[in-house]
């Protein structure tokens, strides 16, 4: 695995040429604010510390309905403009309704984008990514698996601003997606109790999962510099509203067609050096949950912040 | 986790005091964006979000025909440099689009464009 890995970051490497993308998640006019729940479809120097996301599980199998707290942390970092590496890791707080509550790490995440292509007058980017979830470096009682899972994915991020006039009411929208599919390295894992005289073995299959998701933004940033300027105020004119899809479908191993994801309603304040954004979480169906959560970011853009050191490419410009 | 995020946020404020600068973004404009004035304006005025590098920043004034009508002596201000502004040859009634690229200080290069109208 981590040969074919590094057979695809070498490939991603070379195909990585300096091309002249903006990082910070511009595309033309249009300023893409890094969601909360799904990945963003640029390459940026970038830091999110924490995402913090609070909502209560529903139960499975043994395992009862429990509150669970994640911290989470992202470094993205661009290697050249337009090619980068994202490191990300997790601390969890479980909370059952019965039993003990547990905290752990959740696995290392690594990330690596590269920013195929952008259209400053269609304010569009399409980016490809390929995520490695590194097993074994969380605390599996909290969840973390013993195996890896690669995920290669596609984003996209798209602004409306090229309608016509007549639509102009609409130039503020914009579309940022992905999709994926997360591949484990195990295809089932065995775990065999011992209690007295009985053995018992257990055996959980991993399934290929499609991960996938959608944003929809409504930028008061841009209606008022680009569209029409409504006199709001200072505050309300960073304001980004916005609705996100986070979604999962496995497709194999017995649970093939079974989605489970979340809508997650929020809004976004995005400042010179730094953004923040709240969502609630609502399960889409039952086998997603039953309860609302809730989801808090803090971001910053370190192009901003040190654009001439490590808010930079580390090769060109 | 609360107390480091804390911390690092008065660490990279304070780092951002001492060298940073952001995007250049258009913070407002007069006349306004995609308002109607009555009457003509005799310039239009764009301020933005950081200081602008005057070498590279320009800002142009077209007609619905695509005609230039500033007077090609856009320049940021020497009083205040977050500050862009053009001179405009008297303008009938229409619609103007101003065209802006700026770059800031710290060599981000950001671009934009909007409307205003002129007549009732």
């Amino acid at each position: 695995m981590r040969h074919c890995l590094a057979v695809v970051v070498s490939l991603l490497m070379v195909l990585a040429v300096v091309a002249p993308v903006s990082a910070h998640g511009l595309a033309g006019k249009r300023f893409f604010p890094s969601t909360l729940a799904i990945d963003d479809p640029f390459v940026s120097d970038e830091l999110t510390l924490p995402n913090v996301l609070h909502i209560k599980r529903r139960g499975s199998g043994d395992e009862p309905p429990a509150q669970e707290t994640s911290f989470s942390g992202e470094f993205s970092k661009r290697i050249t403009p337009n090619f980068g590496i994202s490191f990300e890791g997790a601390l969890v707080h479980v909370d059952p309704d019965e039993g003990e509550s547990l905290t752990g790490f959740e696995n290392l995440e690594v990330g690596l984008k590269y920013q195929a292509f952008t259209s400053a007058a269609h304010e569009a980017i399409v980016s490809l990514g390929l995520g490695w979830e590194v097993g074994g470096t969380g605390r599996k009682a909290t969840g973390a698996e013993s195996f890896d899972v690669v995920t290669p994915a596609i984003f996209f991020g798209k602004g409306f601003g090229d309608l016509p006039d007549s639509l102009s009411a609409l130039k503020p929208f914009a579309l940022t997606g992905l999709v994926g599919l997360a591949i484990p390295t195990r295809a089932k894992s065995r775990t065999v109790k011992v209690d007295g005289d009985e053995v018992e073995v257990e055996i959980e299959r991993h399934p290929n999962v499609v991960k996938w998701g959608f944003a929809l933004e409504y930028s008061l940033p841009y209606l008022t510099s680009y569209v029409r300027d409504p006199g709001l105020p200072s505050f309300m004119r960073r304001l980004i509203p916005l609705v996100e899809l986070e979604l999962e479908t496995p497709i194999d191993r017995g649970q093939g067609g079974l989605t489970t994801g979340t809508v997650n309603p929020g809004i976004i304040w995005a400042g010179r050096f730094f953004q923040v954004g709240v969502e609630a979480v609502f399960p889409i169906n039952e086998r997603s949950g039953k309860n609302v959560g809730v989801r808090g970011m803090l971001h910053f853009f370190l192009d901003d912040l040190f654009p001439t050191s490590i808010g930079r490419p580390l090769f060109g410009r | 986790m609360a107390r480091l995020s804390a911390g690092l946020v008065v660490l990279l404020l304070l780092l951002a005091a001492t060298g940073a600068g952001a995007h250049a973004f258009l913070d407002r404009a007069e006349p306004r964006v995609g308002g109607t004035v009555r009457t003509p304006p005799a310039q239009v005025t764009l301020w933005f979000t950081e200081r602008l590098e005057p070498a590279y920043s320009r800002v142009k004034v077209v007609n619905a025909a695509g005609q230039q009508v500033d007077k090609a002596d856009g320049s940021v201000d020497s009083n205040d440099p977050r500050m862009l502004r053009a001179s405009l040859v008297p303008l009938g009634p229409g619609t103007y689009r101003v065209i802006w690229r700026v770059l800031s200080v710290d060599t981000h290069v950001t671009e934009g464009d909007f409307t205003f109208r002129v007549g009732s």
